[in-house]
């Protein structure tokens, strides 16, 4: 199988200049692999470092030390070291990113947000909207909702908005924050399916679920997050 | 997706007194981007803005612009009269002061259609209607349209002058603080409007503010100032969630939401 992902070496240190410098570990040394059409589950106890590591894939956060590189029109490109145009052009096309909470843009339409990223991709906003409508009847956000702005929906409404806009491109790579986090069980089988279908396609997923049904359900290979502590005690 | 820059800036200094204004500023802006530049008050961000539109002339550095026609050209190699045909036609310049973008002797609409006339319109019925569809689309009152700017509200002025601005469909707009004095509501109409002129008209914007969820919204790419010096630059969201330099994390814990 096709690496899409390959980190090497990833340390993160949080340094909090305002607090004195103080220096915070969060994990050290980690390599890790995705690969085309298989769902990977990050795993580890609450702030080992699972979201760290899934936003440095998103190059929302720097790391400290190590590599990762992406495949990206089919070059597996360095993220640290990348300007900005390319790697605003690799989440445009290559990595899609559900993140645990909607942010939300002051009134614009659900249907909007949700077509976004395909209007950024250069397809027909008719065309997009109508996909982006397919998407919300899957996930049950009904259609009076469409035209009003997620701001003062539900949390389980506002996750399932973005879940719609994380799945709407086929991305060669999709990185999913406890996404089923709000969700009912029909809902939570929506995304489970939404997710076969992706890997199906080809799509390299990783992902965090605490959920360990939908975890077992999606799950190809699981990753251990090891806090810094543990790491230091393992290499001793 | 165009890979030319729009503008290309290297080692920019211009300074009032030491630390005061901009020093060694680079960086590249591309067709249809948006960069915005943060910082606190004084730290030099008007200077740098007014050094990129060809209002101050820089103490060092260059400034390459790609123009309409495709030509690259050193904005201060210029002449004045190059420098002003381009500011009216090809750019936007959103004053921090309402009033020193506006023309306060005539009315809100011929504040609109002057813009035009400046870039061919000539037909009155056509200047008319298209300075009231305007004003609507940035929440004016079209019943003011004949009124001077000397009339209307601090927040109204403001709104008038992103009107003024953007009529022409400029590729290139420099806005300083331009939701300043607006309230939140028409704040929220105005950035959507932009946000849309941005994605279907391929407008690239260099906007300086203070409210990082305006730079959040708006802003592929993030600027931060302080002492007239770039600190850090980068993805907005990764400059927003992971700050490296002790001023932008202290900027970034002391507001609530960004
Ligand atoms: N932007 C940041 N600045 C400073 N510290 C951070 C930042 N983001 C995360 N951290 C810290 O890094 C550690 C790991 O956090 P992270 O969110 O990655 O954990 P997690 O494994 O996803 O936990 P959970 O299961 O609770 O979501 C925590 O101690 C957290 O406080
Ligand atoms: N024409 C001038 N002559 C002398 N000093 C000036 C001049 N213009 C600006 N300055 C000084 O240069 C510094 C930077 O000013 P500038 O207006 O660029 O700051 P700014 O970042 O835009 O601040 P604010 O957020 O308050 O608008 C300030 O200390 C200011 O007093
Ligand atoms: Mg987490
Ligand atoms: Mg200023």
């Amino acid at each position: 199988m096709q690496t899409m992902i390959e980190v090497r070496g990833l340390t993160k240190v949080f340094t909090l200049h305002n607090q004195g410098g103080t220096q915070l570990p969060v994990f050290r040394g980690i390599d890790f692999t995705a690969k085309r059409g298989e769902c990977t589950v990050l795993f580890g106890e609450s702030g080992s470092g699972k979201s760290t590591l899934l936003r440095s894939l998103y190059a929302n956060y720097l790391p400290t030390s190590g590599s990762i590189h992406v495949r990206h029109r089919g070059e597996l490109v360095a993220l640290s070291g990348a300007d900005s145009q390319t790697l605003l052009q690799i989440r445009r096309e290559t990595i899609g990113y559900v993140s645990q909470f909607l942010r939300v843009i002051p009134r614009v339409p659900t249907l909007e947000v949700v077509a976004e990223p395909l209007r950024l991709r250069g397809v027909e906003t008719a065309q997009a909207q109508a996909r982006a409508g397919e998407l919300l009847e899957r996930l049950h956000i009904p259609q009076r909702l469409w035209s009003l702005p997620p701001g003062t929906f539900s949390g389980g409404e506002q996750q399932r908005v973005n879940i719609a806009r994380g799945f709407i491109v086929d991305y060669p790579i999709l990185l999913l924050d406890e996404p089923t986090a709000s969700l009912d069980r029909r809902n939570a089988a929506t995304v489970v399916e939404l997710i076969g279908q992706a890997r199906d396609r080809g799509t390299a997923i990783v992902g965090i679920f605490h959920d360990s049904e939908v975890r077992d359900a999606v799950a190809d290979r699981i990753f251990h997050v090891q806090p810094q502590a543990a790491t230091d005690r393992m290499a001793s | 997706m165009n890979r030319e820059p729009l503008l290309q800036v290297r080692q920019l200094t211009k300074l009032h007194a030491p630390g005061k204004g901009c020093r060694e500023v680079s960086f590249d802006l591309y067709p249809g981007e948006v960069l915005g530049i943060v910082g606190e008050s004084g730290s030099g961000k008007s200077t740098l803005l007014s050094c990129l539109s060809a209002r101050l002339a820089p103490d060092s550095g260059s400034i390459l612009y790609r123009t309409d026609a495709g030509e690259t050209v050193d904005l201060y190699q210029l002449s004045e009269a190059r420098q002003r045909q381009l500011q009216r036609t090809e750019w936007g310049i959103v004053h921090q002061h309402a009033r020193d973008g506006l023309r306060m002797g005539v009315s809100g609409g011929a504040n609109i259609g002057e813009r035009l006339m400046a870039t061919g319109e000539r037909h009155y019925g056509q200047l008319r209607a298209t300075a009231a569809r305007w004003m609507r689309d940035v929440e004016l009152d079209v019943g003011r349209i004949d009124d001077r700017p000397t009339t209307y509200s601090g927040g109204m002025q403001q709104r008038l002058q992103i009107a003024r601005n953007l009529v022409t469909h400029p590729r290139l707009v420099f806005m300083d603080e331009p939701t300043g004095g607006l309230d939140v509501s028409v704040q929220a109409r105005l950035l959507d409007l932009l946000r849309q002129l941005v994605t279907e008209l391929g407008l690239a914007v260099v906007i300086v503010t203070h409210d990082l969820a305006v730079a959040r919204l708006l802003a592929q790419r993030l600027i931060v100032m302080r002492r007239s010096q770039v600190v850090e630059s980068g993805l907005t969201d990764q400059v927003l969630d992971d700050p490296q330099h002790a001023y932008t994390q202290l900027l970034v814990s002391s507001v609530l939401t960004a």
